[in-house]
């Protein structure tokens, strides 16, 4: 039994099917297309069922070729049911879908969701009036409290078990369609006064050309402070046990040599993923959730708009950047909501600029401490100048064929728990399914590499681009070993150079330059594999190249300016 | 006149699109349709998008995209 959803944008579709995904989630290409539905079996009324999500937004279009495709799948045999969800708030607009689908040969249902907010409007739907007009059935749904789903899909799977009746003949253009849908919602929805001021009176202060961005920077401050936080909280312990079950593990097996160097190499991987996963990725994807659900994000992107445009991108793109400070990997994820290829290209390979709170941990260990608090808040303005340059170069190379942003602005929701928790998981299996088992395979080969004692192979790697920049010859191990977690950078300075003291063995303009590189070459392997599976391989490929050139650009930048200016 | 140059909070009807086949099917795919009753709501600073409500929901719109949207003023009842 499969049954696909199908709804516009903003319906609460993803609400719905994150509230019924159980324990097993497939995406899946159909046709030899690049058009992807996500998969899931879930369990509803005792019964186990594929729930397929469809792109409303492909059934709109016209040439769209993946309309074409999802119209297909949706009408071949492999789908038992249709459900339509519809947002009952604003009806009009979700009934088009709903009289494009009527000339779909399966069984549909019309679940009418956010009754709730249709209730706070003062809306009163006729839904059984609704089901007549149309001839299927019509069901009341709030998926962001759970309220009507098992009803939903007990209706239709008995939906799927019967032939459909006579329906209403949708009209044959999408203008008459239009039109059609307005006289339906018309005819079957009673006005009320609209009570909902309080959404006018908190956007009149979240975006006011003042306060906006005032309540803009107070928000983020809260939510880095936040992440931060928790982080610090759990990544020392979380590094510590990793340390002690390495030293146990090594002496319970005996273990010498090669082994002892496999072991560790292998346990540094898995503590690498442990200590991104943990402290950052899960406390930075459960606040975006709750951003993105109350509907922050949007206004983010109706504030920054202007602003990005001058690097080339539009509002939307700013999500990825406020997300890398603490962690590319979620930032790269993020690009996945812009709909042009070329934007989300130019904010992925932006983002991995920003430096992560790996990176801030270089920052802090080297320039704050060696050479002062205000040399390290000159490095990130000097980052956020590189960026800005390296955005309006990109977005010249590239240029865009769309006129800008089209958002909408959702009215404000309060989150659910489970809502964000589910979205978090989702997303926090990816990273551990795709990109955790190559990370822990790295690991070990740059452990076996070091332990045959080729780690001066790597130094005469990466020496023309130490000795480019000024550096001593073995920081290019350290510098190689940042790709693996770029915290490793730091640690591995202090092994390379045989001193933690670095103010004795590098003169301020090394570690400032060093320092620089650090932020801007190649993202981590966990950044890398994000990469690959949002933009493919070559995409991934483009990046890399992009950020060694504008590290070695910025890092030469850093050694000659700062030499000049130090005489 | 195009949607860029109503002013805010004036009722507006939209009669068409400029920039082709490609830019219409975006405006249709976020429920802007020729004949759809509009108003600007909001103007964000530093030449940002506009905030345009129609038909009860807002939608953002750069001032790329509100230069190739044509309306007329609607008349006073």
């Amino acid at each position: 039994m499969r049954i696909a959803l199908v709804g516009r944008p903003n319906c609460g579709k993803s609400t719905l099917f994150n509230q019924v995904a159980g324990y097993k989630a497939d995406t899946g290409n159909f046709h030899g297309t690049t058009v992807t539905f996500t998969e899931s079996k879930v369990r509803v009324a005792g019964q186990v069922i594929d729930l397929v999500d469809l792109p409303g937004t492909y059934l709109m279009s016209g040439s769209n070729p993946a309309e074409a495709v999802a119209k297909e799948y949706l009408a071949s045999r492999a789908v038992d049911a249709v459900v339509n969800v519809a947002d009952a708030s604003h009806l009009a607009q979700s009934l088009e879908l709903t009289l494009e689908l009527l000339t779909v040969n399966q069984p549909l249902v019309l679940a009418l969701n956010m009754m709730d907010e249709a209730l706070r409007m003062g809306l009163k739907v006729d839904g059984p009036g609704l089901s007549r007009a149309l001839g299927v059935p019509v069901l009341p749904l709030v998926a962001s409290k759970g309220r009507g789903v098992r009803g939903l899909f007990l209706s239709a799977l008995e939906a799927a078990h019967q032939t459909p009746g006579a329906r209403l003949t949708p009209a044959a253009t999408p203008q008459a369609r239009h039109i059609q849908a307005q006289e339906l919602a018309a005819q079957f929805v009673a006005p009320g006064a609209r009570t909902l001021t309080w959404r006018d009176w908190l956007d009149d202060a979240l975006l006011h050309p003042l306060w906006g961005y005032a309540a803009l920077l107070l928000i983020l401050l809260a939510f880095f402070q936040t992440v931060y936080g928790i982080g610090r909280l759990l990544e020392p312990p979380l590094l510590a046990l990793f340390d002690l079950l390495t030293v146990r593990l090594t002496a319970g097996l005996g273990a010498q040599g090669l082994i002892l160097a496999l072991v560790v190499g292998i346990f540094q991987g898995v503590s690498a993923g442990v200590a991104i996963v943990l402290p950052y990725l899960l406390p930075f994807l459960l606040g975006l959730g709750v951003l993105e659900d109350i509907g922050y994000l949007p206004r983010v992107a109706f504030l920054m708009d202007s602003l990005m445009h001058r690097i080339g991108l539009h509002g939307k793109a700013i999500v990825p950047f406020i997300l890398g400070y603490g962690c590319n990997v979620p930032a790269v994820m993020s690009t996945r909501t812009l709909e042009e290829p070329r934007d989300r290209f130019i904010a992925a390979a932006l983002a991995t600029l920003v430096p992560c709170a790996a990176r801030l941990s270089v920052v802090f260990g080297l320039v704050a401490f060696y050479l002062g608090p205000l040399a390290a808040l000159g490095l990130y303005v000097f980052n956020l100048f590189v960026i800005a340059l390296t955005g309006r170069i990109l977005s010249s190379l590239l240029p865009e064929d769309t006129p800008g942003l089209i958002l909408e602005i959702p009215p404000y929701r309060t989150p659910t728990l489970k809502a964000v928790f589910n979205k978090a998981w989702f997303r926090i299996r990816e990273f551990v399914v795709e990109a955790w088992p190559t990370l822990i395979a790295g690991s070990a080969v740059l452990a076996l590499m070091n332990f045959f004692r080729i780690s001066f192979l790597l130094n005469w790697l990466a020496w023309p681009f130490t000795w480019l920049m000024g550096l001593p010859f073995e920081t290019g191990v350290p510098l190689l070993f940042g790709i693996l977690r770029k915290e490793l950078s730091l640690v591995m300075l202090g092994q390379a150079l045989g001193s933690m003291n670095f103010g004795a063995v590098m003169t301020p303009t090394q570690l400032f330059t060093f320092t620089v590189f650090v932020v801007f070459y190649v993202p981590c392997v966990a950044t890398l594999l994000m990469l690959r599976r949002e933009l493919g391989t070559k995409g991934m490929l483009w990046i890399t190249l992009i950020t060694v050139i504008v590290a070695l650009a910025a890092a030469l930048l850093a050694r000659f300016g700062l030499g000049w200016w130090l005489g | 006149m195009r949607l860029i140059e109503a002013g805010l909070g004036i009722d507006v009807r939209v009669i068409g699109f400029e920039g082709g086949a490609k830019f219409e099917e975006r405006m249709l795919q976020h429920g802007l349709y020729p004949g759809d009753q509009a108003r600007v709501v909001r103007f964000a600073p530093m030449r940002g998008p506009l905030l345009v409500e129609v038909a009860g929901r807002e939608i953002a719109l750069g001032r790329g995209v509100a230069q190739k949207i044509f309306v007329e003023a609607l008349p006073c009842e």
